[in-house]
């Protein structure tokens, strides 16, 4: 059978494609290597982790990314750049739509059209854009109690989510992965009711979210579970790059929605909530997942505000058309650029060099806020527990699909 | 800070001319520098109290193809307290990349640069662990240079099809 796929087997090839990097021989008498993943539901995805163990207490952890690896800067490269939209969903394939807007703005710079969007389109972008970093964060939450042991918040943020795919559903066409900002503009306008729709989820969702608070956030088991645990310093925290939700549960009111203040963030009024300390020490893994709790609250600010606003000054009309400045033939100047954004996870940063003489671009290269955020992990986990090493992989909620890319 | 005041705060330091290009087209502006001087711009810009570019945004490894026959690494700086950028590029020849790692500058070098030597085969000189990051370590070549050809087979099964 000639041209049938046939994987040849060997049982050197795990070791010779993911070699580990401590071999047994090596440590000392006390110590063991354990592995964990890439099949394990407590890795969020499949990532390997070497673990050199004393006891119960870690050593040291290695991670073995790229499992996932789906090559998008070589896609990126042999593509036009509005194709390369779908690829982009697929990176952070929970929070689809805040990888679009970040593109969609890079390559708009790029063509110098930023300050054309209409008003509108910009704060239909917001709005789903907030929508899905609710549905991000509320993954990250719920999968956190269930790797740390509560396995309610898990189904309760699971079926706020469901609200949340099926309004962008119903913008967009599809649950996870939209395709639906286009650079210079949108695939389609809202539907019909969607604003109502939406906020009557929004009522819905606060007492739900209070109750969370409630049930999961302060309750003692999970409290003594997290708090004190995974503690990032603020210096390391920025020397390593980490951002978003983490960085700001170590200390820091950073967070680009207000530095960069780009779309129409700088007219809405919203709060950035950071790491106090209240449960134990600032940039805990309690820290951590307090944070995203509170940003859903100033998510859910942001979206009302974009609604009065489609429904006020920037509402519906019959001939607006969402595609109006969605360019024919996307030829940007010779250039290079760097764009970042605020994702659920931190910055999603997009380089791009365009070379002014085709539709495709000579290099894109995306800087994902989970690759950067999850290399920190060894200096988190040494000298803790076992245990705690899982508690601290799901706090810093990685999608793998954007480690690996 | 300004571009200009960033470019006149190096050249106030650092007398001799490490600058050898300014890239204004590019956003944030950029200045070139060569790979010898790379430690030299990049403590500076790291600790200089005026400067202190105290996060590095992204490491991008570019080729350029064959009939240029240089690579390019590209480093974006952000300053924090200050809010200033910074693209800085550097070239390197095609042949024999290598080029001094900055992770002792910033420890989210560490990844970034491994990235690069994975895409790549940009070689960072004493690097505490450059292996392959994204790809298996027995895969042949480096995916994101312009003349890649995929190899043939990979455990039996046909990789270009």
């Amino acid at each position: 059978m000639a041209n049938q796929v046939q994987y040849i087997f060997d049982d050197k090839n795990l070791r010779n494609s993911e070699p580990q990097k401590y071999n047994a021989e090596d440590l000392k008498s006390e110590e063991m290597v354990i592995n964990i993943g890439p099949q394990h539901p407590s890795t969020h995805g499949v990532l390997r982790l070497e673990v050199v163990t004393n006891g119960e207490e870690v050593v040291e952890v290695v991670p073995h990314i790229g499992f996932l690896h789906r090559c998008f800067e070589k896609h990126a490269e042999s593509i036009p750049y509005n194709q390369t939209i779908p690829f982009v969903d697929r990176m952070d394939y929970l929070a689809a739509m805040n990888s679009e807007h970040a593109y969609a703005m890079g390559v708009e710079k790029m063509l110098g059209i930023q300050d054309k969007i209409p008003k509108r389109v910009e704060y239909i972008r917001v709005l789903v854009a907030e929508l899905n970093r609710l549905g991000s964060h509320f993954v990250a939450i719920g999968s956190y109690g269930a790797d740390t042991g509560a396995l309610t918040p898990f189904f309760w943020m699971l079926r706020d989510r469901e609200h949340i795919l099926r309004l962008l559903e119903w913008a967009s066409g599809a649950r996870m992965l939209y395709n639906y900002i286009w650079i210079g503009g949108l695939f389609y306008d809202l539907p019909v009711g969607f604003e109502e729709r939406c906020s009557e989820f929004i009522t819905y969702l606060k007492p739900k979210l209070a109750e969370l608070e409630k049930l999961f956030i302060n309750n003692k088991i999970f409290v003594d579970r997290t708090a004190n645990v995974g503690v990032l310093p603020l210096d390391l925290a920025i020397n390593a790059g980490v951002t978003g939700p983490m960085l700001r549960a170590s200390g820091l009111k950073y967070d680009l929605r207000k530095v960069d203040g780009y779309s129409v963030y700088p007219e809405i009024d919203f709060d950035v909530p950071i790491g106090k300390g209240e449960m134990g020490t600032v940039g805990d893994c309690w820290d951590r997942t307090s944070v995203r709790v509170e940003e859903c609250y100033e998510s859910i600010k942001i979206i009302e505000q974009c609604l009065v606003r489609l429904k006020g000054d920037y509402k519906r009309t019959r001939d607006f058309d969402p595609q109006e400045l969605v360019p024919k033939k996307i030829r940007p100047k010779a250039q290079d650029l760097y764009v970042r954004a605020e994702n659920p996870k931190g910055e999603l940063g997009f380089f791009f060099r365009a070379d002014g003489k085709s539709d495709i671009p000579f290099r894109c290269k995306s800087r994902g806020p989970s690759f950067m955020n999850l290399s920190i992990i060894n200096d988190l986990a040494k000298g803790g527990l076992i245990a705690d090493l899982i508690a601290i992989v799901g706090s810093i909620d990685i999608v793998l699909g954007e480690v690996d890319r | 800070m300004t571009f200009e005041q960033i470019l006149e705060q190096i050249k106030s330091v650092l007398t001799d001319s490490v600058i050898t290009n300014i890239d204004e087209a590019a956003s944030p502006k950029a200045i070139v520098i060569g790979a010898s001087s790379l430690i030299k711009v990049m403590t500076l810009l790291h600790d200089n109290e005026n400067l202190y570019f105290d996060s590095l945004s992204c490491l991008t490894g570019l080729d350029n193809g064959e009939e240029a026959g240089k690579m390019e690494v590209i480093y974006n700086l952000y300053s924090i307290p200050f809010d200033h950028h910074l693209m800085i590029k550097v070239i390197v020849d095609r042949v024999n990349p290598v080029l001094p790692t900055i992770t002792s500058i910033w420890k989210t070098a560490d990844w970034q640069e491994r990235e690069a030597y994975d895409m790549l085969g940009i070689k960072f000189d004493d690097h505490p662990d450059l292996r392959r990051i994204l790809m298996p370590a027995d895969w042949d070549g480096f995916p994101l240079r312009k003349d890649y050809k995929e190899q043939e087979y990979y455990r039996g099964i046909k990789v270009d099809y």
